[in-house]
């Protein structure tokens, strides 16, 4: 059935071959895709010839631009730190307070510190940092190493109980066995009652907190609780909890311990991101104050 | 359907399934405590679901007329219901994921509903599971309607549909419990993928040998397209899994490749997917339906041919444009980039002859949703490709790759092009295939259409705001030359973007349930009386007789 047709529409006639119904026209293939086809054409063979295009037995055309991306990214990223190295330098022979003094640094720091510290730092302190339950807020007054900014680029450097041979080291012990369950209740409202929490709990019962404070507790946390920086033990007289302040959060710390980590920050960022980092938080605690 | 199979088939029917029985008791004992244990559940339960099926009707009086006078389309209708299933389906659980994106809390913190396993469900879901049975099912439609014969087998569809299914329930189930390859829209582990392999090998036969009994002179456009469907995702799937199994007894293999030629094989796969999966297949599915509806003759046999072969000689060429700048050597690149801008041309010659074929039928497209869904699927189909081409472009890429501009890309395309098409050539072709009149409500056709329409719209637009957004914030530098912005900042500024897109998607998703809704009511028979038939028939089995050679 190779009947040809002509349609009346178009006047184009038909191949003559019909599926169930279904007929197609013999129409010529429209110019324009011909001019189609020869610019989308044209624009691969010039590329071929200007970029690396066709392997051959032991290599591959390399195109007379003699672009490679290899090198392309290698010098791109080599312009980038020569263009950022005036000021980079300055920031990694300066203290982190003559940064912090010099205008011209510190709108260094204010440009570049928040995506350092977004990428970096906001995973576990927030991104304004300020913190969450298992991590410290940076915006506080409470410091477990020390908040000035020469303690916080130290910290930055070797982290906490880190993989850093100079790491900080600290850790809650668990008093688990050292203490009885009821001891461990009895020490807690007493810290609680540090801070002016109420506890509920009467004077006696304090009192022997005191006591059991005294002994287990005051080596790291100090006599009056007060913490110590040097040991990364935490105020328990502020009202800034890392674990939580009531009366589960703290029984739980002591009976199993509490053991912090933050990596060591050496080896991954440079010096100079280093002390824009610890100069942005500074700015960030002001900000919050 | 067990009453119009002959005893013999009725037996051979029940080997098999007590063959593929023994093998998912087999591996529900081998792999006992393993993914792959609760797949041989699986595939024990289907078999002796089946056994029962067949087992039941095994004495029924045989058939006695001369089947080769009617067409085969009971398996069509298993594959198109399926198809709508797992729209529903493949679309929820997208839409799911959308809203995770915007609100993590939706992830419910179980293992099983982490994003990394339920993303693959979706993408599964809707693309072999909407799309590949839409294909199938489609595909036995027209290369019998085409052929003016019967297919070639009253076992072997069931077996291809069925068994199709399976590799996609094994493939979805195996992600919810971790299982995976690593390796995107080919996640399923090696004893799925063997599976899929003796299915898709039985549906190339089948193809195959309806053609060779055709009574058509020539071969029509629509089984240029899914053949070349058919075969090339053979190819693609059988060497993109070439695998070890790390056990006999696990769902875990490791691959033949490594490193960049990994990376390679793997996109040579994805963008072949695209390309024969999702675009030659569909266009079978639009030469058929498109003109069918429209009443129209194709515009140019010319054109037919010159899209034809330029989409198979260049998309197999492109896969290296996913992997612009990375340790892919660079000539690899250019290569996929200059053969993905010499794509454009056939593509749009295909959109552009769909288009043409119009011309005489615009009133139809006002008035009939179901050809404005093949229409407006030509239009994103032309859009999506030009697309394509565009972001191959080295430098083009260097903003989009990575963002979610590919996101929109892929939806564009998937959305837009490939759902669209695959709703109006179901709409189209449900009627025929029940012997309806028409569908049960063309008003809901038409909700469903402008749910659809909107949907992705929404969807697009937003994930193309989100994706440049996004690139651009990834490069920007201060005058300091750091960088602009954290990852954090980029992910505030999509927010806004990801809950639109999650709202495209539940568009979408509603326009799909209603599609269903509206199926199953033409099924159902309700509120019809008249039978349609493409062609009349006096077959005892119902089945619509093939016209006789003039």
């Amino acid at each position: 059935m190779s009947v040809k047709k002509r349609d009346p529409l178009t006047g184009h006639q038909t191949t003559g071959h019909e599926w169930n119904g279904i007929t197609e026209l013999n129409t010529r293939v429209p110019r324009v895709i011909w001019w189609f086809i020869l610019v989308t054409h044209l624009y691969a063979l010039i590329a071929w010839v200007l970029l690396p295009a066709w392997p051959g037995i032991t290599g591959y055309t390399k195109g007379i631009l003699g672009i490679d991306q290899q090198e392309r990214v290698e010098r791109q990223v080599a312009d980038l730190r020569a263009a950022r190295a005036p000021w980079r330098d300055r920031i990694a022979a300066a203290t982190v307070e003559n940064i912090r003094a010099d205008p011209d640094l510190s709108a260094k720091v204010a440009e570049t510190g928040p995506a350092l510290f977004g990428d970096n730092c906001a995973a576990c302190h927030g991104a304004q940092g300020q913190g969450g339950p298992g991590y410290p807020s940076l915006v506080d007054d409470a410091w477990l190493w020390g908040g000035d900014a020469e303690a916080v680029l130290e910290t930055l450097r070797v982290g906490i109980n880190a993989d850093h041979p100079d790491t900080r080291f600290a850790q809650m012990l668990s008093f688990d066995g050292i203490l009885s369950r009821d001891e461990i209740r009895t020490v807690a409202a007493y810290v609680q009652s540090l801070s002016g929490m109420e506890t509920g709990a009467d004077p006696d019962r304090l009192a022997e907190g005191q006591v059991l404070f005294m002994d287990n507790c005051a080596s790291c946390h100090g006599d009056a609780a007060t913490g110590n920086t040097d040991l990364g033990a935490p105020n328990l007289t502020d009202d800034h909890w890392i674990y939580g302040g009531d009366d589960a959060a703290i029984f739980t710390t002591i009976l199993r311990g509490r053991e912090g980590w933050m990596p060591a920050w050496e080896g991954r960022l440079d010096l100079a991101d280093r002390k824009i980092l610890a100069a942005y938080i500074q700015d960030l605690k002001g900000q919050a104050q | 359907m067990i009453a119009k199979f002959t005893v013999a088939e009725r037996q051979w029917s029940l080997v098999l399934l007590v063959l593929t029985a023994l093998a998912g008791l087999a591996m529900a004992a081998l792999g006992a405590g393993d993914a792959m244990g609760v797949h041989g559940f699986i595939v024990l339960i289907v078999s002796l679901g089946l056994i029962f099926v067949v087992g039941g009707g095994l004495f029924a009086p045989e058939p006695t007329e001369d089947r080769r006078r009617a067409y085969y389309d009971d398996p069509i209708k298993l594959g198109l219901v399926l198809a709508m299933v797992w729209a529903v389906i493949g679309m929820g659980v997208g839409d799911w994921v959308a809203w995770m994106l915007a609100y993590p809390e939706a992830r419910f913190d179980a293992a099983w509903s982490s994003f990394g396993r339920v993303r693959p469900v979706h993408t599964t879901g809707v693309i072999f599971g909407f799309g590949g049975n839409a294909l199938i099912a489609t595909s036995m439609h027209v290369m019998q309607r085409t052929s003016r014969a019967r297919m070639a087998g009253q076992v072997s569809p069931w077996f291809v549909i069925i068994g199709y299914n399976l590799f996609v329930v094994m493939a979805v189930s195996g992600y919810l419990m971790g299982v995976t390859q690593s390796k995107e829209y080919a996640e399923a582990e090696w004893y799925a993928d063997i599976w899929l392999v003796i299915v898709w090998v039985t549906y190339f036969v089948l193809y195959i040998r309806t053609l060779a009994r055709r009574n058509e002179p020539h071969i029509y456009v629509a089984n240029w397209y899914y053949l070349a469907f058919i075969l090339v995702v053979a190819v693609l799937h059988i060497i993109n899994n070439l695998a070890m199994p790390a056990s006999l007894t696990a769902a875990k293999s490791y691959s033949l490749f490594s490193g960049v030629q990994d990376a390679m094989t793997q996109w040579w796969y994805g963008h072949n997917a695209v390309a024969f999966f999702l675009t030659a297949g569909f266009l079978g599915m639009l030469y058929y339906y498109l003109p069918k509806r429209a009443n129209r003759p194709i515009y140019s046999y010319r054109l037919s041919i010159l899209s034809f072969w330029g989409i198979t000689f260049f998309y197999i060429w492109v896969g290296s444009h996913h992997l612009h700048y990375t340790a892919l050597p660079h000539w690899v690149q250019t290569l996929g980039m200059t053969f993905s801008v010499m794509l454009l041309v056939p593509s749009w010659a295909s959109a552009g002859n769909a288009l043409m074929t119009l011309n005489g039928a615009w009133h139809k497209v006002r008035d009939d949703a179901t050809l404005r869904f093949m229409f407006v699927a030509a239009v994103f189909y032309g859009l999506s490709t030009f697309e394509g081409s565009f972001l191959a472009i080295r430098p083009v890429n260097s903003l989009s790759h990575y963002t979610d501009w590919t996101v929109a890309h892929v939806h564009a395309g998937a959305m837009g092009w490939v759902a669209l098409i695959t709703f109006g050539a179901i709409y189209a072709a449900v009627p025929m295939i029940w012997r309806r009149e028409t569908m049960y409500s063309w008003k809901l056709v038409e909700w469903h259409f402008w749910l659809a329409l909107a949907g992705t719209m929404i969807y697009v637009f937003a994930m193309w705001n989100s994706g440049i957004v996004q690139g651009l914030m990834w490069r920007t530098y201060n005058e300091a030359g750091t960088l602009q912005y954290s990852f954090v900042d980029t992910l505030v500024a999509m927010h806004p973007y990801y809950i639109a897109r999650a709202i495209g998607g539940l568009l979408f998703l509603t326009g799909a349930v209603v599609g269903s809704y509206n199926i199953w009511m033409t099924i159902r028979e309700v509120g019809h009386e008249a039978k349609a038939r493409d062609v009349p028939t006096d077959s005892e089995a119902g089945e619509p007789a093939v016209p006789v050679a003039e």
